[in-house]
């Protein structure tokens, strides 16, 4: 469904990525685990339009879509859930996810994701006339997920979604995340710095170094590799 | 519904504008003020648009009431002739026609400089953006210091004096149901999206660059409206009018009065017009104590008089926000 082949991007004359080149199959959940620096979350605003590719192929659906307009993609059916929650602090619950179906023209079927998400995620439902920028830092990453779904992707891109949200918190996301993938069937490329949750959800997953895919296998065989074990996984 | 609400409102203005310029005659001392005023609330309310709800940091505002009020003037002091030869004679039709066809120009060529200049410029952001619109405030200052057509740094003479109590105020309500109408509306959005975080607001597929060149563009068409208004007040221009201490006094209604909040904006504009006026008893100190009062509103208000004060917001939002609350 996603297909990246010897991408690489710089910022001036940084080198953030050499030659990446990863797959993600149409309704798999595939992960990106890094340390930090290592360029998981360059690899998602490139694909996304953020950033421009120096080289290298961005397929999607067979389509290439390298340095495309952000809306653009969007429109194509990625969605991308930027690291650091980047909700709209100044609008209501409401209003963000109203604006994350911005490019969407059938106003009358909001109401199903609005459903799919308030059942999801109870918290915002209570919450939706709320500032979005009073929420704790959970029910900000539950409102950007339930932003970046109101677009109705097919493949969503999730940037560390575990950053700076409490523990118990982190297992309730990686749940939702597993369920977005179930019940919605959407395709899942997810970043991650907690490389232990990352492979448990995931079906596949790509080890970036410094700018490098070093290493990629099934999750399950990832989570018993001596490398990964050792940098990664903590021993 | 909020529409509709508003129509009123404005058609209330209006009516209020057009009865009191017939029926009340004012000492031109409280005239002078009273339309100080008005075209104070045209420029800070479409600055808002920019520097408020947008998010942007504009310091040529000064530049595009320049390009609108040297443009309108020229249309009426070089066209006035012929189209009074055209409409047979100086009758109150042909005056208020030439009127309005100059403010229209005057408002398109500060809306087409707004759209030259924000093209570029709009790949900028906050202090970089500043320092090139504050660049061009003064390239629009310097060009007219040197255009003898429009009499240079000597200053020109306006064809006529034509602007009212009823024109001022009927165009400053326009500007206000333009700019809170469109800031509430589900296309609006887009522009408090870009204020809140740019980079998200890509990310779920808001054309960044075209909501803020659609900002830049119509902030300017209204300072160059509001620049036709003045030009025809005061009937003498001069370059210097419209240097960079104009933006900044602009500016300073803005953020006064709370960025992103129409309310209060205007509030500061008529506060911040008038206040100078109060403080002419103390004479040389006046400005002195302008400034320091700014100082200590800054010091205790840093969001401005009515910034964090959610009700004539929550106020507008609520209706606006109504159809789409049954649809969730």
């Amino acid at each position: 469904m996603l297909e990246l082949k010897d991408l690489a991007v710089s910022y001036g004359s940084i080198t953030a990525l050499h030659d990446v080149s990863l797959s993600v199959g149409q309704g798999d959940i595939v992960t990106l685990i890094g340390a930090n620096g290592a360029g998981k979350s360059t690899t998602l605003r490139t694909i996304s339009g953020l950033l421009k590719a120096q080289r290298g192929s961005i397929k999607y659906e067979g389509k290439e879509i390298s340095n495309q307009p952000a809306h653009e993609i969007v429109a194509r059916g990625i969605s991308h859930v930027p690291e650091g929650r980047m909700i709209f602090a100044n609008l209501t619950v409401h209003e963000n996810l109203l604006m994350g179906a911005y490019l969407r023209k059938d106003r009358a079927k909001f109401h199903e994701e609005f459903e799919f998400i308030f059942g999801m995620f109870p918290r915002l439902k209570e919450r939706s006339k709320q500032v979005a920028g009073t929420l704790s830092g959970g029910e900000q990453q539950m409102l950007a997920i339930g932003r970046a779904l109101m677009s109705k992707p097919r493949c969503l891109m999730l940037d560390e979604p575990s950053l700076g949200i409490a523990p118990i918190l982190v297992k309730t996301i990686f749940q939702k995340i597993v369920e977005i993938n179930n019940s919605l069937g959407i395709t899942i490329l997810l970043v991650e710095q907690n490389a232990n949750l990352a492979l448990e959800v995931s079906s596949y997953g790509y080890v970036l170094e410094t700018g490098r895919i070093i290493l990629h296998d099934k999750s399950s065989a990832l989570r018993v590799n001596e490398r990964v074990k050792n940098a990664y996984l903590g021993g | 519904m909020m529409a509709r609400y508003s129509k009123l409102v404005l058609l209330a203005v209006a009516v209020a504008a057009l009865l009191v310029s017939k029926f009340v005659s004012f000492d031109s001392y409280f005239l002078i003020v009273i339309i100080t005023i008005g075209i104070n609330i045209i420029l800070a309310t479409s600055l808002n648009l920019v520097n408020g709800y947008t998010g942007q940091f504009s310091l040529g505002h000064a530049g595009f009431m320049a390009v609108g009020a040297y443009s309108s003037a020229a249309v009426t002091t070089f066209g006035g002739t012929h189209w009074f030869e055209i409409f047979g004679g100086v009758t109150a039709l042909s005056t208020t026609s030439l009127f309005i066809v100059a403010l229209v120009m005057g408002g398109l060529a500060a809306a087409v400089a707004g759209l030259v200049v924000g093209i570029p410029t709009l790949r900028l952001r906050g202090d970089y953006l500043a320092i090139a619109t504050l660049g061009f405030g003064e390239i629009i200052r310097v060009i007219l210091q040197n255009t003898e057509k429009m009499g240079g740094s000597r200053g020109f003479s306006v064809g006529g004096t034509y602007t009212t109590f009823f024109w001022t105020y009927a165009l400053a309500a326009v500007t206000v149901y333009v700019v809170a109408n469109l800031v509430h509306s589900a296309y609006g959005r887009g522009f408090l999206t870009v204020r809140d975080d740019e980079i998200a607001a890509e990310a779920i597929g808001v054309n960044t660059v075209k909501y803020k060149v659609v900002a830049f563009v119509l902030a300017a068409f209204f300072a160059g409206l509001a620049g036709g208004l003045y030009a025809h007040f005061v009937g003498y221009l001069t370059p210097e009018g419209f240097n960079f201490m104009r933006s900044i006094e602009i500016i300073v209604m803005v953020i006064v009065g709370g960025m992103g909040n129409t309310a209060g904006v205007i509030f500061a504009a008529v506060l911040l017009t008038l206040l100078p006026e109060w403080l002419r008893g103390v004479q040389q100190y006046r400005m002195v104590i302008y400034s320091l009062l700014l100082i200590v509103l800054m010091l205790t208000r840093p969001q401005g008089l009515f910034g964090g004060l959610t009700w004539p917001t929550r106020w507008l939002r609520k209706k606006t926000a109504s159809p789409d609350a049954n649809a969730a």
